[in-house]
């Protein structure tokens, strides 16, 4: 549950960073340290690239915490519907029209993280039986 | 080729960067200090690398071929998953894994 909540950040983190990068000016190229400076600078001030990243870091702190208790082979995949979050948001907010193989795709990807999913509550049976 | 070989590498870098996050959450013990371990720095920063593969290939290919080829970071997962924490391989998580990277590929081929 944890996953797929923080996929909903990636997809976020994703168009925010597209949006971002689309504003960025890269300073021009004098010195390394003021360039760096001014790159950092501008990077800083770029409010969706900036959150962006940030909702990233979130996003990975969360993947850390579920991964305490999950399995990495279970979580991981889970990761996929990023792809599906940002397909939608892309439909709403960006200007990219919607088409079959997305669509077929996404919703491929959202029956496998069910089937994948499904596959939990049998392993802990199966564990509590060997317990019992 | 050449950016098919970076996105490769980065569906791998990518993999072991998830290995290291598994790796420092199980040293996590409620503080926020044992947020900064360092099997999960080497983790973020094994992502970061992926993230830097993964710009450099997307620059000079096809992104409806090189998209999907990140997914293959899931396959290497399962590996791993398998051999370094002994997590059982079940039937469900095959059909899942296979039907998200039939779905990874249908989302690239419609990019």
């Amino acid at each position: 549950m944890l996953v797929s909540a923080c996929t909903i950040f990636g997809a976020a983190a994703q168009i925010l960073i597209k949006v971002g990068m689309a504003r960025l000016t890269i300073p021009e190229r004098h010195d390394w340290i003021s360039w760096l400076t001014a790159l950092a600078l501008a990077f800083v001030t770029n409010l969706p690239l900036f959150s962006g990243y940030a909702l990233y870091g979130l996003n990975t702190l969360l993947l850390v915490l579920a991964l305490r208790d999950g399995e990495l082979s279970m979580l991981y995949p889970i990761i996929a519907l990023t792809y599906v979050w940002v397909t939608l948001l892309s439909y709403a907010l960006l200007p990219e029209k919607p088409n079959w193989y997305k669509n077929v795709g996404i919703t491929v990807i959202v029956i496998g993280v069910a089937v994948l999913g499904r596959g939990k509550p049998q392993a802990r049976d199966r564990a509590a039986e060997e317990q019992a | 080729m050449k950016s098919m070989l970076l996105v490769f590498a980065a569906s791998v870098v990518g993999s072991f960067g998830a290995v290291f996050l598994k790796l420092g959450a199980a040293r996590l013990d409620g503080s926020v200090l044992s947020f900064l371990n360092s099997r999960l720095a080497v983790g973020v920063a094994l992502f970061l690398g992926s993230s830097v593969f993964y710009a450099a290939g997307i620059k000079g290919g096809q992104l409806s071929v090189l998209y999907p080829m990140v997914s293959l970071g899931y396959i290497w997962t399962l590996l791993w998953s398998r051999l370094f924490f002994g997590e059982a391989m079940t039937r469900e998580k095959f059909m899942g894994l296979g039907l998200i990277l039939a779905g990874v590929f249908l989302v690239g081929l419609g990019s």
